[in-house]
């Protein structure tokens, strides 16, 4: 239960970690708030050569509000994004969605950019990300910086679009339109644990009806996933309990979740129903409110 | 490996000294500095026994590289006593009979710290929330919870039973 030896960088700039995982290759690996990556190296499931630690590069670690995004930086901490009045106002899912994140001394670490680029499949950013279509930027130094949709961001178990030799730097959200309202819900075994299933749902109303549903799933597969069959059965309609489990079993039933000791597929799926139909009815409630 | 020198401070005091980069920030407290008192159970970040304040702010010292630490400001069970008289929460826990075998205590203490730091005056569903990462095999759960409403000056008397 010791990490494997491996060497370390502390980098003040963005230039300088880039230059640093180009120079150390394929087996270097960048370093966030370690909440993830360091059980790894206890474990010796991930043996990194080299450890490029972001924490020193301030550049990462800003909240700001710009053209109507939320644009938080890679580094900052899930325990600060949650207690900042911007994240609440402006990406209400996100501040709904940051105290399911493990506990509060995981928090106080674990980074926003380390949750996504980790890419676990039962985690919440990624499942936040998804729904709310956020833009995820990235940089490396030879081919500067480009930004990936949510939607193309995670492509397997554990995996992203991240090249090796690219480094997270910001997420931008989209401020909400007006009578949105949002919802996320999880089932594991114990407090604080990772999640069995979550739901995450989005609804905005118009004149009473259901004018955009969306809904983000983890754990019924490799990546988060968005129910659309349920977005699709919801647009236009009332925002009734009949409608919002109807949409929630029918696209329930196209997936087909993975099992393991903690529960079956079949179990999983019962989950995701029961929390897309609850998160679908208190978001309805919150975009009411809203109004 | 290179080695780094670790420069920070500890208890109030300046500690310092030299690791190579997979050092975790427990194994230096324990085995560099010698502070013993943060206990080390999983080691993988989910038992909580090993939780410090790293600049005010409560973290897994397990899952902290001793590199990572550098210049922070930690703060460990060590630190809570002054000149050998327990400091009020530790009073509280201990009227309480707030530890069994005292393994996960150290954890405990630290993260009530942070706790009643952010919040004075938590309620019992508050202190469950905040202590949900931190186990006790002892299953002492009730009397750590009654230690914690002690501390925040409720009066600490054991709740009804709630079957």
């Amino acid at each position: 239960m010791k990490p494997p030896p491996f060497d370390y960088s502390a980098p003040t700039t963005l230039d300088e970690a880039l230059a640093l995982l180009l120079e150390h290759g394929e087996d270097a690996r960048p370093l966030a708030g370690g909440q993830s990556l360091v059980p790894l190296l206890s474990f010796r499931l991930a043996r990194p050569s080299h450890l490029v630690d972001l924490a020193g590069i301030s550049e990462l670690g800003s909240i700001v509000v710009d053209d109507g995004h939320l644009v938080i930086g890679a580094m900052v901490r899930e325990r600060a994004a949650e207690r900042h009045d911007d994240v609440r106002l402006l990406a209400p899912l996100l501040a709904q969605a940051l105290p399911l994140i493990g506990h509060p001394a995981i928090r106080s670490r674990g980074t926003i950019g380390g949750s996504l680029a980790h890419a676990d499949p039962a985690a919440e950013l990624p499942a936040v990300a998804l729904l709310l279509d956020a833009e995820l930027v990235a940089q490396s130094r030879d081919r500067g910086k480009r930004t990936i949709k949510a939607a193309d961001f995670f492509s397997g178990f554990f995996t992203t679009a991240l090249q090796p030799d690219e480094i997270l730097t910001e997420v931008r959200i989209r401020r909400p339109a007006l009578r949105t309202g949002s919802a996320i819900e999880e089932v594991a075994r114990r407090h604080g644990d990772f999640a069995m299933v979550g739901a995450a749902a989005m609804v905005r109303l118009e004149d009473g009806k259901i004018a955009d549903a969306r809904v983000a799933l983890t754990g019924v597969s490799d990546i988060p996933v968005r129910a659309t069959e349920a977005e699709a059965i919801l647009e236009g309609a009332e925002p009734t309990d009949e409608a919002f489990a109807t949409a929630a079993e029918e696209a329930a039933k196209s997936l087909s979740p993975p099992a393991d000791l903690h529960g079956s597929s079949s179990y999983r799926r019962h989950l995701a129903t029961v929390l897309m139909r609850r998160t679908f009815k208190l978001a309805a409630q919150r975009a009411k409110e809203a109004a | 490996m290179s080695t780094f020198d670790v420069e920070l401070t500890v208890n109030g005091t300046p500690r310092q000294g030299s690791v190579e980069p997979r050092r975790t920030l427990a194994d230096f407290l324990r085995e560099d500095l010698g502070l013993t008192g943060t206990h080390l159970g999983c080691e993988h970040g989910v038992c909580g026994a090993c939780t410090v304040l790293v600049n005010g702010e409560p973290a897994r010292s397990c899952l902290m590289l001793a590199v990572q630490a550098r210049g922070a400001d930690i703060l460990t069970v060590e630190g809570l006593a002054n000149n050998g008289v327990m400091n009020p929460l530790q009073q509280a826990m201990w009227e309480s009979h707030g530890f069994q075998c005292g393994f996960c205590t150290p954890g405990f203490l630290m993260q009530i710290t942070a706790l009643l730091v952010e919040n004075p005056n938590p309620g019992e569903e508050e202190i469950r929330e905040a202590l949900s990462g931190n186990l006790c095999r002892c299953t002492g759960y009730e009397s750590i919870v009654n230690g914690v409403l002690r501390a925040a000056g409720h009066d600490g008397s054991p709740p009804e039973p709630r079957h």
